[in-house]
Formats: structure tokens, sequence, C-alpha cells
């Protein structure tokens, strides 16, 4: 197991495979990784989403900050190519939920939610920038739009001086 | 030659067959019931102004008489994936739980790995092999869209999968992973069956391909009998009429693993398999099997059996 705690020396994170979260800082060996604890604190802290929302996924590292969700638990480190779902980038000064995860967990949000008209989420999924008014916290937003008469979360946004700004990954635009 | 001439012994009324195949087909849409249900997904797609007609057999595949998947407002969400009707059939065969540990052993591009996500509510192990990068990484974003947190991917060849990966947690290094519940086994084929959507589908057919390509579907329906446990399932499908690439596939894992043919209820019109081909005699339980003709639903080809993992 990758995860146990080894007194006082650290290990560099190896990024061709998956290596499962601690749950806590307590039991962190490789250094810079984020904790299961930290990863749901952000996510209820950030957009609302109670941890209740990941009960049964388990949370890995693969590459740099690039964590994934996992729906079952297998003994770690594990050298394959996927794991579950590309949920959140961490490692860099704002941490970054994909737009994969935002659509399948984003219902649950509450906070840091921006709500657009049918012609303003068009653009957005076409990788459009838009001025909007916007008086929450600056950073990513789950952007969500009315779809069969409920709001669906469709992506991140980067909202910052006055601008939110599309994140829609390339090969996710659509001309709607 | 005309490839399709070597099955007129097969198959009923044989020109209703041949018609059928000249026929181009609609694009079909199943409904990602990860993310939303058959009802929303219908409104969505009415909302849209995207005509829809329900396929009857299959309550959440929609035809799209008029549209291709890919750039509406549904399509976005993850909440529908383009895929042939038929090709929708092998998952329900298959029928995985909740909870279960399941191998998709030929998964790219994943529209079946997908479905069986869905069915198992996204709960549990699904391992998703491939052999090409290229194409897993189209399994891979598939698989994401759609939301599924229950997909391990390999790449690997499926002859020799490991279960090594998927040890429980406490385990220790080394030790094999449990086996499997179900497996299912979509080989690669010649795709005689897919005349419908891709009328090049047999330009480069050759009896050389169609026998080369049965020795790689035998290696990957064994392994897949090997690493699933006493008791579990195992769905063989193809997308092609050859009985080199179906019958003598099945007939060569029951020779030589412990496993036994089934039968199953279809909603759709079907053949048995057949016990004969070409001077060869094959088990007669291959009966078992069913062949799905153009013809018969108005669909494309395919072929799909169930296996049952006996004691040895």
């Amino acid at each position: 197991m990758s995860d146990d705690p080894e007194s006082g020396s650290t290990r560099d994170n190896d990024g061709t495979r998956f290596d499962r979260l601690p749950a806590t800082a307590d039991e962190r060996v490789v250094e810079g990784r984020p904790t299961r604890e930290e990863v749901l604190d952000w996510w209820a802290e950030r957009f609302g989403v109670p941890p209740e929302a990941f009960d049964g996924h388990t949370f890995w590292e693969r590459g740099s900050g690039k964590i994934w969700a996992f729906a079952d638990d297998v003994a770690s480190p594990v050298a394959i190519e996927g794991l579950g779902l590309a949920f959140l980038r961490t490692r860099r000064e704002h941490w970054k939920p994909t737009l994969e995860a935002v659509q399948r967990f984003g219902d649950a949000a509450d906070d840091c939610v921006v709500h657009l008209s049918r012609e303003e989420a068009a653009a957005f999924v076409a990788g459009d920038d838009q001025e909007l008014d916007w008086d929450g916290d600056w950073g990513y937003l789950i952007v969500t739009t009315d779809v069969a008469g409920e709001p669906e979360p469709v992506g991140v946004g980067l909202y910052v001086h006055g601008e939110l700004r599309s994140q829609v990954p390339k090969g996710r635009r659509r001309e709607l | 030659m005309d490839v399709l001439e070597r099955y007129e012994s097969l198959v009923d009324d044989f020109d209703a067959f041949r018609a059928a195949c000249e026929r181009p087909l609609p694009s079909v849409v199943r409904v990602n019931t990860l993310k939303t249900t058959v009802e929303r997904a219908r409104d969505a797609l009415e909302e849209s102004d995207i005509a829809h007609e329900p396929v009857g057999w299959h309550d959440g595949l929609f035809a799209l008489p008029e549209d291709q998947p890919g750039t509406n407002w549904p399509y976005v969400l993850g909440w529908i994936h383009g895929q042939e009707e038929v090709s929708a059939v092998p998952a329900e065969v298959l029928d995985p739980e909740p909870g279960e540990r399941v191998w998709d052993a030929c998964a790219a591009p994943g529209s079946k790995t997908t479905q069986l996500a869905a069915l198992m509510d996204d709960r549990g192990l699904l391992v998703a092999t491939d052999n090409n990068l290229g194409r897993i990484s189209a399994l891979r974003s598939n698989a994401e869209r759609a939301g599924a947190t229950n997909v391990a991917v390999t790449h690997e060849d499926a002859r020799n999968h490991s279960l090594k990966p998927f040890r429980g947690p406490d385990s220790d290094e080394g030790t094999e992973g449990a086996p499997y519940d179900r497996a299912l086994v979509d080989v690669p084929c010649s795709c005689e069956g897919t005349i419908r959507k891709n009328p090049d589908a047999l330009d480069d057919w050759e009896l050389d391909h169609v026998e080369g390509i049965s020795g790689v579907q035998k290696g990957v329906l064994r392994r897949a009998i090997q690493t699933t446990r006493e008791g579990g399932t195992v769905v063989y499908s193809t997308c092609t009429f050859a009985p080199e690439e179906n019958e003598a596939v099945l007939d060569h894992a029951l020779a030589e693993e412990s496993c036994e043919l089934v039968e199953f209820d279809l909603p759709l019109e079907s053949a048995p398999g057949v016990t004969e081909w070409q001077g060869e005699r094959f088990d007669d339980s291959v009966e078992r099997a069913k062949r799905i003709y153009p013809h018969h639903n108005d669909t494309g080809g395919f072929f799909c059996a169930k296996l049952e993992v006996t004691a040895e």
C-alpha cells in the first residue's frame, strides 16, 4: 500500500500510475498530494456540494495534480489508462473542476453557480467569452442553463473582471 | 466476389435479406440514464426540435430520422449517445447488476461500455480493455462524457488480460484480483452486418482475414471464460454473418474451456445459430445463439450468444 505513513520521509509523485489519495494530512506520504478530506472540503466550501455526494467514491492522483473519482476501490497503485472520471486539477494556485465532474456532480451545487439563458449557454458551449454581471466570488464557476424545464450543469467558466471565460475544452465545444 | 451470396443457404427469404442490406439505416441514440431519465431526454429532444421515434423493443433507444447526434443540447450534456439499435443487444443480454465486477474485453469506442455502466447504475467495477491507444482515447472520452465513474480502462491484448491491477484494497502485492461476475466479448470482426451503415464494409473482405480474425476471437473468448467465476456469465457477440467468426468460435470455446451455452430471451426476431457450415459440424448447443438478420427487424446484422462458466 502506497498510502502507509512513513515516518519523516516524503516521496515524489509518480505521474505514470494511479495512487489513492490519503484520507487526511497525517497519512500523506507524497509531497503536495491533496487528501480526500481536502477534496471533500473544497467541493463543499466552493460549491456547496455536500461530502455525501461522493460517498462510495475513492479519489486517485495520476499525472501532476490530476485527480480522478472512482466508484469502487482497488489496491493502490494501479498502472492503467483510466480509473473512473478525471474530475479535478490541483497542484496549481486555484483548483479547477473538469466539465465532466460538473456535469455529473454539479446538480448538488448551490454556490458559485451562474445560470445562463439558452443563448448565453450556447455561446459558452461554443467556447466564447462574454461580459456578465456577477456579484459572487471570482474564479471557477459552475455554469447552468434550463434544459427540459430544469437547470442543468453544462460546464466550467472562469469569472474575472466582469467577464465569464468559457473553459469548455476544445474537443467538447459545439455550435448549437 | 459477392460476399453476401455465401450465406444464401443460411438465410430465410434471401431476396428480402439482400434488399434490406441495401437500405440505409437511420441514426439511433441511446439515452444515458447515468445523467438523465428517458422522459427528460425525450423532452430535451422535443425542445431542440429533433425528430425522434421509439424503436419499440427498448425504451431508451430513439431513431433520429433527420438528425445526426453531436450538435444538440441533449448530446452536449451527455444525455444521449449515438449507437446503432442492434448494437444495444449484447449489454442487455449480459444484464450486469450494480456492484458486480464486469469485463468489457474489446471496449473501444465505448458505446457498450457506457451502456454497461448505466445498467450497473455506475456501481461496482467495469474494466474496459482495448489494444489500440487511439481507440482508447475515444473510449475514455465517451466514458467521461457519459459521466461514468466505475470504468477502469486498460491498454492490452485482451487475450493476455491480467487481473493483477484489480486486487482488493488490502491485498498483498502480486496476487490476482477476484474473477469477474460477467464479461462482454464483443470482438473485432469482418463487420458484414454493418453494411447498411457503411456501404464500403465489404470492399476489402477476404476469406484469409475472416480465418485470421477468428483466431483472435477464440483467444479473447477463452480469456474471458478463464477470468470469469464459476456460475458467471459471458456474452459473445459480433456484427458479422460468417459462421467462421460465430458458431466456430463458440464450438472452440466449448471444447477448450469449462462453459456451456444457455438459452436467453430477446425481444427481437432472430434465427438460431447454425450447426453446420461448409462441411464442418459444430456442437449442437450453438443453436442457442441468435442470428439477427437485417430483414428481420429492419436493423443491422448481428450475432449474440450467452455462456455460463461451469466447474472444471
